[in-house]
């Protein structure tokens, strides 16, 4: 498994490839249509992060001391960069998480979708993941 | 005068984001504002900043006749049969919780009802949920039918002789489709229930005249009619104002205070507790002067042309779900929510946004709407005089453009 530091790198390498924002946004897509599938059934409110605009599910479970995110959303482009995360952060221990800045996400240029002032589904994730890595630590 | 010398006048249409013309179709959010206005803003700031009402000294006999010929200028805009009727807020939500509380307290008993309509926005309906939990009244609606329009058999059939008021945006933020104000008051009135207009919209697109349609009340923000931000108007008639009690005590709005009794100031200076937005009020005058100079056939020919081209493009596309839908293109503006098959109203504005196009997506602060239609949120596109029919069609290409890599 690639190290926390490698995947983000990758991330960032591939980003570097699209000038053009549409060409991100191309890419965030296929990404989104490639993540896991979550159950339907498991999309419960309990699960649920509620932003104004697109709505986030979030499950994690805690295995062999490293942490498994699953998630999903009903708009694509907050689910490609669902994607981006998982890849990132799940199967990383909770303090490797936990210590983490999450600040690749201005490296690939898309801190505007995730600017905390925004009632966005993906800044409570982002939280909800740092949340439980704190609390696993 | 014709759109272009409109355009002219508004410095943030020469701006480009992400390297592309910028598009603003946010309108309905917050206009955009015109040189003449932040020159007034500048001017107040810089050379008529005192406060008003009390001192007796230059500046602020200047700064307090700014202020006060604003009401003038807003009781000609609206037609008010007097200057007292009035009275300044920080914007439609204010005005609306101002007389939620003081209409409540003046006019409201247990058992009350008041008639809200479905397709109101939220600064529409909570402040009446909390004065009607206050009062122990209840609210009752008005449903739309499908295609978005005022369902009135439901209003008459609701009305009863415990309704005491009506409560209606005049263009709704999300169909934009203009509500038959006129009528709904004469149904109301006839039934002894008094009518709020919800002017929020209605204000830039229609020519408001309150002793024409007869309303009680009637509510606008400055910032969405080119005037800054955090001004606002609420429009009462006289003999109502002067039975309601104060929303918020303090200075400026007493006659006399003795820590036994305390009397208030007759209106206007009732409802206007503290120091004003006296930097910002002002901006008032030039934004009305250039909304009526909107109402130039040019530019009204413009906006009917956006407004048909619009209808037909997003109306006709099987693939676009638009709500709103007029019988006659006079009934609505060029404000159209809808929702593409397939595609979430995040993703759509995200990419007409990094096309330069500016829109709205979400539930637009009308939940009980986005739940009549079943749907999480929609993409709004609201267009202002500003825009041209050369913005509309950009913008169907943007859209297309976004379609095609979501659907």
């Amino acid at each position: 498994m690639k190290t926390l530091q490698e995947a983000k790198a990758e991330v960032i390498e591939d980003f570097s490839m699209y000038d053009e924002w549409l060409d991100k946004y191309e890419y965030l897509i296929d990404l989104g249509k490639k993540l896991e599938t979550y159950p339907e059934g498991e999309k419960v409110d309990e699960k649920l992060i509620k932003g104004c605009q697109s709505r986030v599910w979030l499950d994690y479970e805690l295995r062999d001391g490293r942490l498994w995110f699953r998630a999903d959303s009903d708009a694509i482009i907050t689910k490609g960069i669902i994607s981006l995360l998982i890849s990132v952060y799940s199967g990383r221990t909770p303090a490797e998480i936990a210590a983490d800045d999450f600040s690749f996400i201005d490296e690939i240029g898309l801190k505007e979708n995730l600017s905390p002032t925004r009632s966005n589904g993906l800044v409570s994730m982002i939280a909800t993941i740092r949340a439980v890595a704190a609390e696993n630590c | 005068m014709t759109t272009q010398e409109i355009r002219s006048q508004f410095p943030s249409l020469t701006q480009t984001v992400y390297g592309r013309p910028l598009i603003y179709l946010d309108n309905a959010a917050t206009s955009l504002r015109p040189q003449c206005v932040i020159d007034k803003w500048v001017e107040m700031a810089s050379r008529k900043n005192a406060n008003i009402h009390r001192a007796v000294h230059a500046l602020a006999v200047e700064a307090t006749e700014e202020y006060e010929s604003t009401r003038d200028a807003v009781r000609a805009f609206l037609n008010a049969a007097s200057r007292e009727e009035i009275i300044f807020t920080s914007g439609t939500t204010a005005s609306i919780n101002l007389l939620a509380y003081s209409f409540g307290e003046a006019f409201i008993q247990p058992g009350d009802e008041i008639l809200i309509a479905e397709s109101e926005h939220h600064s529409d309906i909570v402040p009446w949920q909390l004065m009607c939990e206050r009062k122990g009244a209840r609210i009752r609606t008005i449903p739309v039918d499908e295609t978005g329009k005022l369902d009135l058999q439901r209003l008459r059939e609701n009305l009863t002789e415990k309704t005491k008021l009506t409560c209606l945006a005049e263009i709704s933020n999300v169909l934009g489709l203009k509500n038959p104000v006129k009528e709904v008051v004469n149904i109301c009135h006839s039934a002894g229930c008094m009518v709020l207009a919800d002017g929020a919209q209605g204000v830039v697109h229609s020519a408001p005249d309150v002793q024409e349609t007869g309303v009680d009340f009637y509510a606008f923000s400055g910032h969405k009619i080119y005037a800054a931000t955090g001004t606002g108007v609420l429009y009462g008639r006289r003999e109502l104002l002067d039975r309601m009690p104060p929303y918020m005590g303090g200075g400026e709005m007493i006659g006399t205070v003795r820590f036994e009794k305390t009397t208030y100031a007759p209106l206007p200076g009732k409802f206007e507790a503290g120091t004003q937005n006296l930097s910002s009020v002002p901006t008032l005058k030039p934004a009305l002067d250039l909304a009526r100079a909107m109402r130039s056939p040019e530019i009204e020919a413009e906006q009917r042309a956006i407004l048909a081209y619009l209808l037909q493009e997003l109306g006709a596309d099987p693939r676009i779900r638009l709500f709103g839908v007029p019988r006659h293109p006079e009934e609505k503006v060029p404000l159209f929510s809808f929702t593409v098959q397939g595609a979430h109203h995040e993703d759509l504005a995200l990419i007409l946004d990094k096309q330069g196009v500016a829109v709205r997506s979400g539930q637009m602060c009308a939940e009980p709407l986005m739940d009549r239609f079943g749907v999480t949120g929609m993409v709004r596109a609201s267009f202002a005089p500003y825009n041209t029919l050369d913005e509309a069609r950009k913008f169907i290409v943007a859209l297309h453009r976004a379609m095609d890599m979501l659907v």
